[in-house]
């Protein structure tokens, strides 16, 4: 099973520096926005507590990147359902798990690479922890969870849907807007009021807050051990519906 | 009893619904070791799901099946290293070069990466891959693609194999590489469940074959078998003139039982013997002072077969094609 897992993620992991559309999606993309919303936005949008936009972007971004991090988790599993891969996946002796577990490790790698690729950006714009090591690692682990948690989202939209393309707009209709209607990238007292209240019960927006407050000093609350029930939460429902959608794509 | 008495596979009244299609409506095969049963129907006809049900893909609603000695339900897990499946659809992971394609499917079997490595190269060999192996298979020709997915079956050698519709959208040149592929492993001992539309591939390859249609096998036998069921032979004359057909048709009509066909200049008469036909047609014709360019008896082809066990045509190519379009468009 472990072997089987760790054969699929790297085959699933390939296929990044081998498609340019996907690279550019995992590397100049997140560094176009951040210098976007750093750039353009950045002189209009009041962030106070911190000590600038940057500071109170940076996190922000690296929460949205993440959200998208399962993307290539929904088009891989989209994509071996109509070219008859998942066919001869199960036609072999291998646990059958390992499909989805192997494509959403993989996801995990691809996660790091970002928020590496994010917080270098970061650095030579003049972002800057207020943290020690153990809180910047924390923030990492969390993110990872995070990410691991929407994987299995994309994998369930993955195979929900027909093509890689219907992937596409799925995975980016849903996900889009519960990265954006959150505090990501504008405080949460900025928005009118219906928003504002979606805002603040959106994990989005509760990751975000736990990872400012872990790199950035500043309030806690409950944001860190609530962002890993809705981590846990998000794997306890998608996870199954995943595995299940998976046992029932054979018609079996 | 020994096992090379025993039958590679069998299957007996499979039955699988998908809603409210019956895919598979009591389906029956059987194939000894080392031979290749051919399973010939039109799109829609059930191959794909028979394939499936005995490769353990999918769970029968009713019927039993063994391959290679296992029940296809029961021992599934312990059958799927015996068994290799080159699906409808050439199964290659496009980022991917052939060699890791390879690897990786060995790996899969639960083989060590160097083991894997070294049998990849082998079949990469055997199947005139080893230029392209270190490209990507998505720069690969759609014969290519079908070599590699043939050879990612044959990854574990597996004793018995199944090859869905192996050479459909195939251009010439590439099929006849792939029947050359098959006929050679089985030559090796190996069996072959395979599954065509076509039925010169079936005449061609198979050693016995079940016609199917709407979930049923409705022949099997061999292709002389099933030809000669068909009855008789068919006498073909190619007239000089059309307007000489009616003449032609007075002129044959007592040689057959059958009502005499013509359309444009070609004749056909039903004859039950070969030997005399064409020097009986010949003097009639000439009697009649008709004009013939060309006289010939030939045997039923598998497309008199399956017209006169269906009542319809096997499926055409334009059928197919369009098929294939509604599944990319669902
Ligand atoms: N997963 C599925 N869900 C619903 N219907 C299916 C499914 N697979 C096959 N069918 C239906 O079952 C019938 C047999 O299909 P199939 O075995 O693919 O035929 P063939 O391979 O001979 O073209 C068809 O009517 C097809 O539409
Ligand atoms: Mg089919």
């Amino acid at each position: 099973m472990i072997s089987d897992t760790l054969t699929l993620a790297e085959r699933a992991l390939v296929r990044l520096p081998r498609n340019p559309d996907m690279l550019l999606a995992f590397t100049v993309q997140p560094i176009m926005f951040v210098l976007l919303f750093a750039f353009v936005f950045g002189g209009a949008i009041e962030t106070p507590g911190y000590g600038d936009y940057i500071d109170f972007l940076i996190p922000g971004m690296i929460v949205q990147q993440i959200a998208f991090g399962g993307f290539a988790t929904a088009l891989g599993l989209a994509e071996d359902m109509t070219k008859g891969l998942i066919d001869r996946f199960r036609s072999l002796p291998t646990a059958r798990a390992s499909v989805l577990a192997g494509r959403t490790l993989a996801d995990v790698a691809t996660n790091l690479l970002s928020m590496v690729i994010l917080l270098v950006t970061g650095f030579v714009i003049g972002f800057r922890f207020d943290a020690n090591v153990p809180e910047i690692l924390a923030g990492v682990a969390l993110l990872l969870l995070f990410g691991y948690a929407f994987s299995w989202i994309f994998a369930v939209i993955g195979m929900s849907v027909s093509s890689p393309e219907a992937a596409n707009g799925v995975g980016f209709i849903l996900i889009f807007p519960i990265t954006f209607i959150s505090s990501a990238f504008v405080p949460v007292e900025s928005m009118p009021a219906g928003l504002r209240q979606v805002a603040d019960v959106n994990p989005v927006s509760t990751m975000v807050d736990a990872l400012r407050s872990l790199w950035l000093g500043g309030e806690m609350g409950n944001s860190l051990w609530l962002s890993v029930v809705w981590c846990m939460v998000l794997i306890a429902l998608f996870a199954p519906l995943a595995v299940r959608k998976y046992r029932l794509s054979a018609g079996a | 009893m020994a096992f090379s008495e025993e039958l590679a596979i069998s299957a007996q009244g499979l039955v699988k619904s998908f809603g409210d299609v019956r895919a598979l409506d009591g389906v029956d095969l059987a194939a000894a070791p080392g031979t290749v049963l051919g399973v010939l129907g039109p799109n829609g006809a059930g191959k794909t799901t028979s394939v499936r049900v005995l490769t353990t893909l999918l769970t029968p609603d009713g019927g039993e099946a063994r391959v290679a000695g296992l029940d296809v339900v029961k021992d599934a897990a312990k059958l799927r290293s015996r068994i290799g499946l080159a699906g409808q659809y050439a199964a290659v992971d496009e980022n991917l070069t052939g060699i890791e394609n390879l690897t990786m499917v060995g790996r899969l079997y639960g083989n060590k990466r160097a083991v894997a490595k070294r049998r990849a190269v082998e079949l990469l060999e055997r199947f005139s891959l080893t230029e392209a192996g270190g490209r990507p298979a998505k720069t690969y020709s759609g014969g290519m693609r079908r070599r590699l997915d043939l050879a990612a079956a044959l990854v574990a050698s597996p004793p018995v194999l199944f090859l869905d519709e192996p050479t459909t959208g195939l251009d010439p040149r590439s099929r006849i590489d792939l029947w050359e592929a098959i006929e050679e492993l089985v030559g090796d001992g190996t069996t072959v469940l395979l599954t065509t539309q076509y039925l010169e591939e079936a005449d061609r390859l198979a050693d016995r074959i079940a016609v199917v249609d709407h979930g049923h096998v409705i022949a099997e036998g061999t292709a002389d078998e099933l030809k000669s069921r068909v009855g008789g032979m068919r006498l073909e004359v190619t007239l000089t003139h059309c307007a000489a057909s009616f003449a032609a048709i007075s002129a044959l009509e007592s040689m057959s039982e059958e009502p005499v066909h013509a359309d444009g200049e070609l004749v056909v008469v039903q004859v039950a013997e070969r030997s005399g036909a064409i020097m009986e047609a010949a003097r009639r014709l000439s009697q009649a002072g008709v004009g013939a360019d060309d006289i010939a008896v030939r045997r039923p082809t598998l497309d008199d077969v399956f017209l006169s066990l269906t009542g319809h045509a096997p499926a055409d190519e334009e059928a197919a094609v369009e098929a294939e379009l509604e599944l990319v468009v669902a």
